[in-house]
């Protein structure tokens, strides 16, 4: 459409800056027709070249506007209005509101500090776990493969089943964990779900588990790809295998790892299912203090068990805008260990 | 100038046509969307195929038993211009939002749609416009209905829009052995009389329960059961008949929270969560000798008991009749048959038939003419020592008060049950201030 505008006008009116080339007048009509085929098909050429790698990639940015972008915004228009499931129709405007109430929200500040004590417990244990893991794995070792797929199968088990298997296990009187205690002499049962620091264990417990193996794997691929000259030269100056995993491993990960904490601080943020499955029915409320209601739960009781979907909203946006701080603080350090680094 | 305009007509051109090709694919993709999704609403709204043949759609959650029990085979055969197809969710808390958002968007709906109890006062105040008046169908019997049932489901003038399937009347479930164990009578008539009318007297045998009991064992389950089983035996509960909410002052409320406190710190209960992994546990490993039990749970305790409780456990009257549970049937406007539907519905919860339904799936009826029927009346059950559950459950169904409900029971009793008392159970916390934390769950839930 818009090619044919400009040919028109190209046609009918002598550009001003004579910026295009001198078209054929009535005189010449062959000459003309030529000359337009072929642009038509250098057009065309340009067009595939240049076209259609939109139109390959286009079709994950159709879907993230369908099913990321439009609820994105769509939550975030929602979140200015008093909305309750139960009566769609009758929305109220009520501007920044829902967010105003979040502050005084003690719930909602608890369910802040839970999901940032659960992602502490769970993340740094477990890309600890991970790092010292792959450096294993590193070795020459018989059956390499199938101490790595070993490692996938926990990140490759559904949340529910893991959890499931879980919740049995800290279960109070006929659970296996406190079972084991008993033989080692602690006879006191200890109820997992109840207390604030066991439950947090217990859901930090879970996420370990899964993700250990899927964060060993990446640790791994990026050891493996550590120069072995570095290595060489490092056991010429005495270094030990200590010396050689703090000196030159750890540095050469540095950005392997930057990466893997910045998608388990966004997979931290966003946990949901495993306390909530570990929480057992009306798992939403995250035990019955709230001690291990994370931010997701807590916006998935306010929209689907109390039906106030603008306060739910504002909730959804909140996480939004904590996830986006979190990335922003990411790129600060890594862009100041990046500095520090090569000054 | 010259060349930034040459350099940018190709780029202008370029972008216009992946636009183009891009929005060419999204469209294509989204009729794909809206085909996808028109499918299945088409396959759940009703349709008539020009010969008279209408297909009606049944919306529910869980098992309903109508499939079970033949029904829609048995209406098939006597209307043959109907099919029935049914549309199954498979628990309320998924079923009843999306069932919201239906009735909001006016598409999507089945021609007859299940609701519960704990919802069924929210759509009667907000969503009474959208559904049928079912008060006045033909077809319909008001008298063939329990009072109660009846009135939960109507609006302030007299329009009903659900009708009754079935109910919940409570008795209480115990084990046999474990009574006698601890000095109690087991024959059901006696264990009734031990605490006939009062619930107190319920934690009287609590009491010589306790002071006797085989090791490792409690009276009650937990005290959420107990409470819920007190509270639901009143009139008036966290609303009054105006519609205010009334529970921090409700009687029936402070009775039943007391009484739960009671049995709590005189260790009478397991502490655990009703439908609990835990819970199904204790049931397998006899952790507690009794229960407050609606019908419908005594084929979750036979589930969950097994093998190992068979012959253990019977039934006996509960202190005081009282309601837990049930279902109804409404008709959406928004449906293409209503008359047809509204004919079914009230074919499906007609006494016949819902005693063809307890028969099948102990789903116990709200008709009361069915408890004459002998599929309700001769009613025994093998596993609980061949109690007749049918009486019992049909002679507390008789006598349970017209309770107010609200449109937040659901959110209060939960509050009250798993931040209250299990605060005070499992965390060992004061009566007090496991009460403090349920009203102020209460108030968040509540606040707009």
């Amino acid at each position: 459409m818009a090619s044919e505008i400009s040919d028109m006008t190209a046609v009918t009116a002598p550009p001003s800056e004579g910026g295009a080339a001198p078209r054929g007048g009535s005189g010449r009509p062959r000459d003309a027709r030529d000359e337009r085929r072929g642009r038509w098909r250098s057009r065309r050429y340009r067009w595939d070249v240049k076209a259609m790698p939109y139109a390959f990639v286009s079709p994950f940015f159709l879907f993230f506007a369908a099913f990321g972008l439009f609820p994105l915004i769509y939550t975030g228009w929602s979140s200015f209005y008093r909305v309750e499931l139960t009566n769609l129709d009758a929305r109220e405007f009520v501007g920044f509101h829902n967010y105003t109430r979040l502050l005084e929200d003690e719930f909602f500040w608890n369910a802040l500090k839970n999901t940032f004590t659960i992602g502490v417990i769970s993340t740094v244990p477990q890309l600890l776990i991970a790092l010292g893991l792959a450096h294993l794995l590193n070795y020459k070792l018989r059956g390499s493969t199938f101490f790595r797929v070993a490692m996938l199968t926990p990140y490759a088990t559904s949340v529910a089943a893991a959890t499931l298997v879980f919740t049995l296990m800290f279960g109070t009187d006929y659970g296996m964990i406190n079972w084991a205690l008993e033989h080692l002499g602690f006879s006191h049962h200890i109820d997992w779900r109840a207390g604030t620091w066991s439950s947090q264990i217990a859901v930090s417990s879970i996420v370990i588990w899964r993700w250990t193996g899927y964060n060993t794997l990446i640790y791994l691929a990026a050891m493996q790809a550590v120069p072995h000259d570095l290595y060489e030269s490092a056991a010429l100056d005495g270094a030990s295998r200590w010396q050689q995993f703090r000196h030159v491993t750890i540095p050469m990960l540095r950005p392997t790892i930057l990466f893997t904490i910045v998608v388990s601080t966004i997979g931290a943020t966003q946990l949901f299912g495993e306390p909530f499955l570990f929480g057992g029915p009306g798992g939403e409320k995250g035990g019955s203090s709230h001690q291990f209601q994370t931010l997701g739960l807590y916006l998935y009781e306010q929209g689907w068990t109390n039906y106030h979907l603008g306060r739910a909203s504002a909730i959804a946006w909140a996480m939004f805008l904590l996830l986006l701080l979190i990335a922003a603080a990411n790129g600060l350090v890594a862009r100041w260990l990046r500095k520090n680094h090569e000054g | 100038m010259r060349t930034t305009r040459k350099s940018s007509r190709p780029r202008g051109r370029t972008a216009a046509v992946a636009i183009t090709a891009v929005a060419a694919l999204g469209v294509s993709l989204l009729a794909g969307c809206s085909k996808d999704s028109d499918e299945p609403a088409k396959a759940g709204g009703s349709e008539g195929d020009g010969k008279g043949k209408i297909t009606l759609t049944v919306g529910t959650f869980g098992v309903f038993g109508y499939k079970q029990a033949g029904l829609y085979e048995e209406y098939e055969k006597a209307n043959p211009n109907i099919t029935i197809k049914e549309n199954v969710i498979e628990r309320n808390d998924a079923y009843y939002p999306q069932l919201l958002t239906h009735l909001a968007a006016g598409s999507g709906l089945s021609d007859i749609q299940a609701i519960e109890v704990g919802n069924i006062n929210e759509i009667v105040s907000t969503q009474a416009a959208k559904f049928e008046d079912l008060s006045k169908a033909a077809g319909v019997e008001k008298s063939n209905y329990l009072d109660w049932k009846w009135a939960q489901a109507s609006t302030s003038d007299g329009k009903t829009i659900g009708l009754g399937t079935d109910i919940g009347p409570m008795a209480i479930c115990y084990r046999t052995d474990l009574f006698k164990k601890a000095g109690l009578p087991t024959d059901r008539a006696e264990v009734g009389k031990l605490w006939a009318g009062d619930w107190s007297k319920y934690l009287d045998a609590g009491k010589t329960y306790t002071e006797n009991a085989p090791k490792g064992t409690t009276f009650l389950d937990s005290s959420a059961g107990l409470y819920q089983a007190i509270s639901n035996s009143a009139s008036e509960r966290y609303y009054d008949s105006s519609g205010k909410v009334i529970y921090k002052t409700s009687p029936s409320v402070k009775e039943a929270w007391d009484l739960a406190m009671e049995a709590t710190t005189g260790k009478m209960t397991a502490k655990l969560k009703l439908f609990d992994k835990a819970w199904d546990q204790g049931f397998a490993n006899g952790r507690f000798a009794s229960l407050p039990c609606p019908s419908w749970m005594l084929g979750y305790i036979q589930e969950k008991a097994g093998d190992a409780g068979k012959g253990k456990w019977d039934v006996a009257a509960a202190p005081k009749p009282a309601n837990w549970g049930g279902s109804f049937v409404g008709v959406p406007s928004a449906g293409k048959n209503k008359e047809e539907a509204v004919k079914l519905a009230a074919w499906l919860t007609a006494p016949a038939q819902q005693a063809k339904v307890f028969a099948k799936q102990a789903s116990f009826p709200s008709a009361p003419g069915a408890y004459d029927l002998p599929e309700v009346k001769d009613a025994k059950h093998e596993y609980f020592n061949n109690a007749p559950i049918g009486q019992i459950f049909a002679d507390a169904a008789k006598s349970i008060p017209t309770l107010v409900i609200g449109p937040k029971d659901q959110q209060i009793y939960t509050a009250i049950t798993d931040v209250g008392i299990l605060q005070v159970e499992q965390q060992g916390k004061s009566p007090a201030q496991g009460w403090a934390a349920a009203e102020k769950e209460i108030d968040n839930a509540l606040d707009q």
